[in-house]
């Protein structure tokens, strides 16, 4: 007699790293024993955590960590906002540029250098060029300056109450609004 | 309205002034936080941050240079002056070196803690990245100024309170950059000291006392916990 009642549909979830350390991913499983409760909730899609390597068709929301350091960086990032309705830059240096952007006071050149030919004990001091090794961008960016960003999670990394507090929001409709202790740059 | 002699509202809420104050000093008097970086109650204002933008009798004001008047209508909370403040900061962010996540003066830093008072959470514009000398030279103290926004508050605080005319502002718009006052434009050709007026009131980590840093741990630093505004509404 009971009709099946119409289940909203989930949201889908994907994540990515760039120019990172994954650290804002290891924060976000600091929700610790709630990315199971997370899990009836959404339906992860491509991450790091599944494995999955390219977005499905349609995805809801997309976390992306780290800057822009390299053309790969560059590829991956416009493949993932086009399959991305909300997209989330997450952590510092997809915000910012973060840590790995201190190398922008130097140029890319004397950057290689100085890994690769003046360092001490380096045996057959060369550049490395291999086309498999992505070249790098003459500034590490962060991803505003390349895609069109529809949320933020600021910190270093983000705290998982931040995660917790976007992905909850986004679920229930409403707009996720980030409690000042959740709201850091460090 | 007899007493709006000596009377201007802020917001709609009255705020008694002294003749001469400003807009800026009668509203902190009165415990009442209009953001700031540039204005320090010690030290002659400068007027150059723009941060404490209010509307007076709808004209767009600096409250730091702004005299007090009676009867005026002052707004500060407005959602365009907000929003406006909010851009401030976020030019002040990508137009130099801010590093926060490794900062040491990250959660005791006014920057921050305004851009967070200002529920600031991204800069939102193409980041310059300038290349800004650092000066390591002295023993005790460095300038790093890559955290320096200009707010010549140790310009002031040096010359008035320290009594020693150690730095100043050189170069115009976006070359403006702080400069010492020694035969070789470095620190360690001064008398600075680390016990400095000028140190103690950067609002960013630009001075700094050598060999200190990272005293607090996370949670325990000054806006970790009590945003800025609660800072200045309690102590006045």
């Amino acid at each position: 007699m009971n009709a099946p009642t119409e289940q909203p549909a989930r949201l889908t979830v994907a994540t990515c790293s760039l120019a990172g350390c994954f650290g804002c991913h290891m924060s976000f499983l600091d929700v610790d024993e709630r990315i199971v409760e997370l899990a009836q909730l959404v339906t992860f899609d491509r991450s790091p955590l599944t494995d999955v390597k390219h977005c499905s068709e349609r995805v809801d929301v997309g976390l992306i960590e780290g800057g822009l350091c390299n053309v790969e960086n560059v590829e991956v990032l416009r493949e993932f906002r086009a399959s991305c309705r909300y997209l989330v830059a997450v952590g510092s240096c997809a915000i910012t540029g973060g840590v790995p952007a201190v190398r922008n006071k130097f140029t890319l050149e004397s950057c290689l250098r100085e890994a690769y030919i003046d360092a001490p004990g380096i045996d057959n001091p060369h550049i490395p060029c291999d086309p498999e090794i992505p070249l790098l961008l003459n500034k590490v960016r962060p991803i505003h300056e390349v895609v069109r960003v529809d949320y933020v999670l600021p910190g270093c990394p983000p705290p998982a109450e931040a995660f917790w507090e976007l992905l909850t929001a986004l679920i229930a409709g409403r707009e996720p609004e980030l409690a000042y202790e959740h709201r850091r740059f460090d | 309205m007899s007493e709006t002699k000596n009377t201007f509202t802020l917001d709609g809420q009255p705020v008694v002034f002294e003749a001469g104050q400003t807009i800026m000093n009668a509203a902190l008097a009165a415990g009442h936080y209009i953001p700031h970086l540039c204005h320090h109650r010690e030290f002659k204002p400068h007027g150059s941050c723009k941060v404490c933008t209010v509307r007076v009798n709808g004209w767009l004001s600096a409250s730091c240079t702004t005299p007090a008047s009676a009867g005026a209508k002052v707004e500060s909370e407005a959602p365009d002056i907000q929003e406006a403040r909010r851009r401030i900061v976020q030019m002040l962010f990508i137009e130099g070196n801010h590093f926060c996540p490794f900062c040491v003066k990250s959660g005791n830093c006014q920057l921050q803690a305004v851009a967070y008072h200002l529920g600031m959470e991204d800069t939102s514009l193409p980041h310059r990245f300038p290349s800004r000398a650092m000066d390591a030279s002295h023993p005790d103290v460095v300038l790093d100024r890559d955290r320096c926004i200009n707010c010549s508050l140790c310009v002031r605080a040096s010359r008035d309170a320290d009594g020693k005319d150690l730095f100043g502002l050189s170069g115009r718009g976006i070359d403006t950059h702080l400069v010492v006052n020694s035969s070789t434009g470095l620190l360690k050709d001064t008398n600075i000291d680390a016990n400095d007026r000028a140190i103690q009131v950067c609002p960013t980590g630009a001075l700094l006392v050598k060999r200190r840093g990272y005293e607090q741990p996370i949670g325990e630093r000054r806006f970790d916990a009590q945003a800025i505004e609660c800072e200045f509404e309690s102590k006045y």
